[in-house]
């Protein structure tokens, strides 16, 4: 598969977390997030042993703290919101600056669950190469179809994006600038053009497989399937997390 | 837009994930069907899944795609309506679902709990609502590419506020923060209201550019496409296009006008209509001044002077109708000669 727009965001290693198979580490993060989702917001402890194991993951699989916090600024317009819900919420006020009490639980709930939550995705996808995520989600039993649509997408994604850069060099080059709804015509047909490319170039690729003998399904490939003592590392964080959930629950 | 985790709690999380996983399974055997029908008739399973790719594809770049509004500020498209009417709404279910999927995977944006919900409102819903109000357009528009654009507009502008209410009603059931419901459906629906016009306007402008240069990938047009034909034989002279009969258009309009003011306007409701009343309910009008003309021989629509209730108001639509009709002409004409004035200005120069 070629650089696809997220080869950015894999950092290639040969940690433990590197090497685990891509379907436990999914199955693992799935499970660790909804625990988080499943906690009462009342244990704080909880949270902050969750945090905790994460940063462990972070320490085993290599990946540094600025990569991480960098990668999950996209959380930003939830923190916005967040934020904003002590105001609006219902419910008793505390007695300084006049906030919702409810309010402030429910912001503290989005942040913290969010957050962790951005945190175990930042994690997976940082340590897993795009090519073996798809595949281990095909493991997961998604779809194939899903999945070869998926794969397609990713691997033309950066030559579509190219094609969207030279049609705005483009257009920059003939003195058009963007100011206002007025010029969204210009940009429509873009778009227009764009699909009309996308469209043909799926033509193509469909002709181009069947000349080389595509049948329509990928031959599989005949990686081994997970042992089970690699299914066993990777459910030490959703069992770690089990506990903590429990532990919430009966504080 | 995109909910993260934590938003909404875990077990209506994992209703809505059941909800579009039944959806995205329905919408995997739809596509074979919509993308097969290519020009060689293949049976199109293996024509799914490379060109459904590329669609996520551009449905992915294409929300790289800024436009402005004003100011600095910018929005992009959200694509789900754009892409039930190029492609059909089972490939446009399937195409979003797969650009959320890998959001949620590649760039943390959604979160993994709140996947379901996510694909639930922005795939789901967008699609089919559009795709429903694009169809319902379509029977009751003539046909043609104007009404495809037209149905494309009203389809996206259905769509957006209908992804946020369909979220307001999963957020009434596992919302975690204590917001009353009134705000959220008031914050959500006022706000994708605007984003839906603008949605609106790059939706239709998109699908009217595709129309004009490959009008048979437009899956929503496909009707309107005649075979090609093949002639021989020096194709016959094509007729004048029959005149319209202007002047009978006109005497039914004047002679409707005129019943309906000298008579029906006598059962037309006296109750202050909704201005009025809310300016009545919250006091507004108590420094309303009274009218210039509120002196004058035709004011509240009656002819003064005159006895019957019935006469009276029906004299004055009467002479109202006259009235409009005449300051409209006036103003046509004066627009006519002014517009000739123009042309024959040009032609000397």
């Amino acid at each position: 598969m070629g650089a696809g727009p997220a080869d950015t965001l894999h950092l290639p290693g040969g940690s433990p977390v590197h090497r685990l198979p891509p379907q436990c580490k999914i199955a693992a993060v799935c499970c660790f997030v909804m625990l988080v989702v499943a906690t009462p917001r009342e244990a704080f402890p909880a949270f902050a042993a969750y945090a905790l194991l994460l940063a462990c993951v972070a320490a085993a699989g290599r990946v540094p703290p600025r990569h991480l916090l960098k990668r999950m600024l996209i959380e930003v317009p939830f923190v916005a919101f967040a934020v904003l819900l002590p105001f609006v919420a219902e419910g008793p006020r505390t007695e300084v600056l006049g906030l919702s009490v409810e309010g402030l639980w429910g912001a503290w709930n989005i942040l913290a669950k969010g957050t962790l939550g951005v945190a175990a995705s930042v994690l997976l996808a940082s340590t897993t190469q795009l090519r073996s995520l798809l595949r281990g989600l095909e493991r997961l039993r998604l779809p194939p179809l899903l999945v070869q649509i998926a794969s397609f997408m990713l691997r033309y994604a950066d030559v579509l994006a190219g094609e969207l850069h030279r049609m705005r060099l483009a257009r920059l080059s003939r003195g058009f600038d963007a100011r206002g709804p007025r010029h969204w015509g210009v940009l429509a047909k873009t778009a227009g053009a764009l699909f009309i490319r996308c469209y043909e170039r799926g033509e193509r690729v469909h002709l181009a497989m069947l000349s080389r003998g595509g049948t329509g399904t990928m031959p599989r490939s005949d990686e081994e399937a997970a042992t089970r003592a690699e299914w066993a590392t990777a459910a030490c964080l959703p069992l770690l997390a089990l506990l903590v959930c429990l532990g919430g629950w009966t504080l | 837009m995109h909910v993260p985790d934590g938003f909404i709690d875990a077990p209506v999380s994992l209703a809505a994930g059941a909800v579009a996983a039944a959806a995205v399974a329905v919408s995997l055997r739809g596509a074979r069907r919509e993308l097969g029908n290519g020009p060689q008739q293949a049976p199109g399973a293996d024509r799914t899944a490379p060109l459904a790719g590329l669609v996520a594809a551009f449905l992915f770049a294409v929300q790289m795609l800024n436009f402005p509004v004003a100011a600095g500020t910018s929005g992009h498209l959200l694509g789900g309506a754009l892409a039930a009417v190029l492609v059909g709404p089972y490939t446009g279910v399937l195409c979003v679902t797969v650009v959320l999927l890998l959001q949620a995977f590649l760039f943390a944006d959604g979160g993994l709990t709140a996947l379901g919900v996510n694909i639930l409102t922005m795939a789901v819903v967008t699609v089919v609502v559009s795709y429903a109000v694009f169809r319902l357009l379509q029977r009751v528009l003539p046909r043609g590419r104007a009404s495809v654009t037209g149905g494309a507009f009203a389809a996206a502008l259905v769509s957006v506020p209908a992804a946020a209410v369909a979220f307001t009603g999963i957020y009434a059931l596992g919302g975690t923060a204590d917001v009353p419901l009134g705000k959220v459906f008031a914050a959500m629906t006022g706000v994708h209201v605007l984003i839906g016009l603008g949605e609106a306007a790059i939706t239709a402008a998109t699908v009217g550019a595709v129309l004009a240069v490959r009008p048979d990938l437009v899956h929503a047009a496909q009707g309107l496409n005649t075979p090609l034909e093949l002639r021989t034989s020096p194709a016959p002279d094509a007729a004048p296009a029959p005149r319209r009969p202007v002047r009978r258009l006109w005497a039914a309009g004047l002679l409707l006008a005129l019943v309906l003011g000298g008579g029906v306007s006598f059962y037309a409701s006296a109750e202050p209509d909704g201005l009025e009343k809310v300016a009545a309910d919250n006091g507004i009008d108590e420094q309303e001044k009274a009218h210039a003309t509120e002196g004058s021989p035709l004011a509240d629509y009656a002819v003064s002077g005159i006895a019957g209730a019935r006469l009276s108001g029906g004299l004055a639509g009467v002479v109202g109708v006259g009235a409009t009709l005449a300051a409209g002409t006036g103003a046509f004409l004066a627009v006519r000669r002014s517009r000739a004035a123009g042309r024959a200005a040009d032609e000397r120069s």
